[in-house]
């Protein structure tokens, strides 16, 4: 009886869905600016807010052999700018209310602002993430200071099994690709980097050509061209970053065991997957989502947590990036069901590589895709990363107005086929860290 | 490690207030701007949240029961509880929850605190029915099989591993809070030690359940766009039914006198040192004056309260003694609480000198009032934050259903900026003074044993809350 309950819950799901989702998406405004930024923008009113986003092509993909150099570059923006000192900059924001935030990913490097919208505060905001942007000092004292948290930062990363095993797993897929070094850098990395490194690095990535600018908030058009103007007006034009090369298709299998003195074992299991603007990008989204990509409803969870009680955390990825970015599996588990554990992953991508998604468990996944997507896109915050994700990578920009009706698209035996040619079982990489990786059997 | 303010600040709901009619019927909803307050003729408390910005709902359900209301020795049922509660019901077998919720575009999970358990989902507006309808059900009618709880305590053992165990930096926190409270059960992890979870039975879970799990002992909480009278309507149809329970008084365990510094000294493997102090401070809960509790949030503002902040200005640049640095206040407790200041370390700088500096920051602000300008950034943030919080629907939800469940009440709320602007430099120095004392200190450090990661094998290239 229960079972009819729920299919009719789902049934009712399908019917009712569809309807709620139109109004919720909002229309992406985009222009480009005199000196070459691309601008998306999103008026969004109910709130006296703004959020910008200012996005470069200066992730440590461009780091060129100076591992951790855009992540130091990106971190030393606001440590001295336009001759205020760090205090002086952090002051202005904070005393208007004002966050300032700031990161640096393997593709992007950005900074950004959330602000109250009324002009007093505005202003005085915008005149510091202005100043951050376009002259900061890079003083040296902020360097070397910078530079030495960064390495305490990166030894820290190696007293946790999970970041150890995710930096041997990207130089191992990656081989000598950009994507291969870790975005914070290694100890040894930064010994190497200089000041000198870090304006060259500015100088050539953080140009008006390579900049995605994304603001949502509480603003109209002609607002939010001058609030861009004022921001963005003194960067040199410059050129766009070049192309990435592409990632190298795997071509034998690797297994990495690091012995660690944890009590789990932490499994990376993966190759690279796919890109951004991937031509099977969605059918191989979907076909993540049943076995690895959907929680509690996800094959990987039911095997693997649900009816052995091996993991707290199981799942599987596709990451897309400029180019193609990591398909991961990984649980953690006690150390003596290192084996066990392992052996299940490769068994259950094995059979899902064999029979794909059953009809129902594509229908289940692309009903859970669809009808959520009104939350990604429920506040502000959301909305920012999203459209400046847009921006960043060149895509449509009716590409929230298409998403559910090209996730709907996806067949079975497309998502099936896709998963099939896009992962080679016996070319995986498996990274293992902890004590089972001293009981290679 | 930094936040505070800007995460634990409100909302001024300063609208028209109606205040409950005390009678048989349910009362009259208690209405302030945009909150919705009913209750059930059962006792369950329903608040709603109206929110038009976008076609979705969050529903919350939220128990009074913790970490904090667990005796000795069965420490971590709250949490295992929780994990219990997605095993299905004779309505509603295992797993069947979760997949409804996704089928129907939701998501869902659930968390476990000192004070409070809540479960929660997020949807489109019109599926707020199945949320409630799954939630009443499990609220009274939860399986409780053997193997799915044997393999669900793995699970959370696993948990226990994954977050703690294998985390030094959490495995010295643990220990910090173990040390710093003689009887407060706040001692207690809220995953529970791991000897408790190896010893823990079914039956263990389902007194707790049958204990503690009862609309009288609930309040629902909804947000988003809803219409509120509407969401009563069905949290009456599904809730209004259930049976009460005798909800028992908790023993009091309030922290007993300390006489002096406390230390501990945490050695494991490890790479960077770490040093987390705290002091025993009221909160807003236990306090006498409720100006002492909002002038501790605004200290931890001074010091903590974004990148101009002292910490961050004299110990991380300055000095540069820290390379992170954070400073926490809970003013939302159940019970008194603990201050914490907490480092790491810049390289080749000892814990001790950082404790010093920590100290020496205190000490400045027992001899000299912090300047006004420096107040007002203080004050600036937490009225901005005001704005910023309303665009998450569940960060609001929570914070009214902390209030609701730690027994202050949602209303307080509708306090809080106006009990920070109200805080003078001298009550931020007559806190610090009264509070920040060696009677109430506790210091832990982090002492990295050597993780002994070049014996690698041969082909090896060496490159506060629990979520469900």
């Amino acid at each position: 009886m229960s079972v009819k309950i729920c299919s009719k819950m789902i049934a009712l799901a399908l019917a009712l869905l569809l309807p709620s989702l139109a109004q919720a998406i909002p229309e992406i405004q985009h222009w480009q600016t005199d000196n070459g930024s691309r601008v998306v923008f999103v008026p969004v009113s109910g709130l006296p807010m703004v959020d910008i986003r200012i996005v470069f092509d200066a992730g440590s993909a461009r780091d060129a052999g100076k591992s951790g150099l855009a992540a130091l570059t990106n971190g030393l923006l606001a440590e001295g700018a336009g001759g205020l000192s760090a205090q002086q900059i952090a002051e202005r924001f904070e005393a208007v209310g004002a966050l300032f935030s700031n990161n640096a990913q393997r593709d992007m490097a950005y900074l950004g602002m959330r602000s109250l919208s009324e002009k007093k505060y505005l202003d005085t905001a915008i005149q510091a993430l202005g100043s951050v942007l376009t002259s900061p000092d890079f003083p040296a004292e902020a360097f070397a200071r910078e530079l030495a948290h960064m390495k305490v930062a990166a030894e820290s990363r190696q007293q946790s099994p999970g970041d150890i095993a995710e930096e041997a797993f990207y130089k191992a897929i990656y081989h000598d690709h950009p994507y291969a070094s870790p975005v914070a850098g290694t100890p040894q990395s930064l010994q190497g980097l200089s000041i000198k490194d870090v304006r060259a690095f500015y100088q050539k990535y953080y140009v008006a050509k390579n900049a995605v600018i994304a603001i949502v908030g509480a603003l109209d058009r002609a607002q939010a061209e001058a609030l861009v103007t004022r921001i963005s007006a003194a960067l040199p034009a410059g050129e766009r970053a070049d192309d990435l090369p592409p990632v190298p298709e795997p071509d034998k299998a690797q297994e990495i065991r690091i012995d660690y003195p944890s009590q789990q074992s932490h499994i990376y299991v993966g190759q690279p997957g796919m890109k951004r603007a991937d031509k099977d990008y969605m059918a191989l989204y979907v076909a993540n989502h049943p076995f690895g990509g959907s929680g509690f409803a996800s094959r990987l969870v039911e095997t693997v947590r649900e009816k052995r009680g091996l993991a707290y955390s199981v799942y599987s990825y596709f990451m897309p990036m400029r180019e193609a970015g990591p398909f991961l599996m990984a649980l953690q588990t006690r150390s003596d069901q290192t084996e066990e554990a392992l052996a299940l992953l490769r068994e259950e991508l094995a059979n899902y590589l064999e029979q794909g998604p059953s009809d129902a468990e594509l229908q289940a996944s692309i009903n859970n895709i669809s009808g959520s997507f009104p939350l990604n896109l429920d506040s502000n915050s959301k909305l920012l990363g999203y459209i400046a994700m847009i921006g960043f990578y060149d895509l449509p920009l009716d590409y929230l107005q298409s998403f559910v009706a090209r996730v709907e698209a996806v067949s079975a035996d497309e998502a099936h086929a896709a998963m099939q040619q896009r992962i080679h079982p016996d070319r995986l990489v498996t990274v293992v860290v902890g004590n089972g990786g001293a009981q290679k059997p | 490690m930094r936040k505070f303010l800007l995460l634990l600040v409100i909302v001024v709901i300063a609208l028209g207030v109606i205040l409950f009619q005390s009678s048989t019927h349910e009362p009259a909803p208690l209405v302030s701007d945009n909150v919705h307050a009913y209750e059930l003729n059962n006792g369950m408390k329903v608040l709603v949240i109206e929110n038009q910005r976008a076609p979705v709902v969050v529903s919350q359900v939220w128990y009074k029961v913790g970490s904090s209301y667990e005796p000795e020795g069965l420490t971590g049922v709250s949490h295992v509880l929780e994990h219990m509660m997605f095993k299905g019901t004779p309505k509603h077998p295992a797993g069947q929850f979760s997949e409804i919720i996704a089928a129907n575009g939701g998501r869902e999970n659930a968390f476990t605190a000192k004070d409070y358990t809540a479960y929660f989902q997020m949807i489109a507006r019109d599926r707020l029915e199945l949320c409630l309808e799954m939630e009443s059900d499990r609220m009274r009618n939860l399986n409780f099989d053997e193997d799915e709880f044997r393999k669900e305590l793995e699970v959370v053992k696993e948990e226990r591993r994954l977050r703690t165990e294998d985390v030094p930096t959490a495995l010295t926190y643990e220990r910090f809070n173990a040390l710093a409270y003689a009887n407060n059960p706040y001692r207690q992890p809220i995953i529970g030690w791991m000897q408790d979870l190896n010893t823990l039975t079914l039956e263990d879970a389902r007194t707790w359940y049958q204990t503690w799990y009862a609309p009288n002992n609930a309040t629902l909480v909804v947000a988003g766009d809803v219409d509120p009278d509407q969401v009563f309507e069905l949290a009456r149809k599904y809730f209004g039914g259930l049976k009460t329970s005798l909800i028992p008084r908790l023993k009091p365990r309030h922290e007993v006198k300390q006489y002096g510094v406390q230390r501990a000294t945490v050695k494991v493997p490890a790479k960077v040192p770490y040093l987390i102090m705290g002091y025993k401070v009221p909160v807003l809960a236990t306090v006498a004056e409720s100006w002492e509790a909002y002038a501790l949030e605004v200290l931890s503002g001074l010091l903590d309260g974004g990148n101009s902040a002292r910490l961050e200005k004299n110990l991380v640049r300055g000095r540069e003694l820290a390379t992170s640095v954070g400073a926490s206040y809970d003013l939302y407790a159940r019970q008194e609480s603990i201050f914490v200041l907490s480092a790491i370390p810049a390289k080749q700088i000892a814990t001790d000198v950082i404790e010093a500096a920590l100290k020496q920051q205190i000490q400045d602000i027992q001899a000299t009032p912090p300047n006004r300008e420096e107040l007002e950034r203080v004050i600036a943030q937490v009225i901005a934050s005001e704005v910023y919080e309303q665009d998450s629907n569940f960060y609001f939800a929570m914070q009214i259903g902390t209030l609701e469940t730690v027994g202050l009440g949602w209303q307080k709320k509708q306090n809080y900026v106006a009990g920070v602007s109200a805080v003078t430099p001298e009550q931020v120095q007559q806190v610090a003074q009264k509070y920040f004392v060696d009677q109430g200190l506790t210091v832990a450090v982090l002492d990295p044993l050597p993780t002994d990661k070049d014996t690698v094998s041969s082909d090896a290239r060496v490159g506060e809350k629990n979520e469900r």
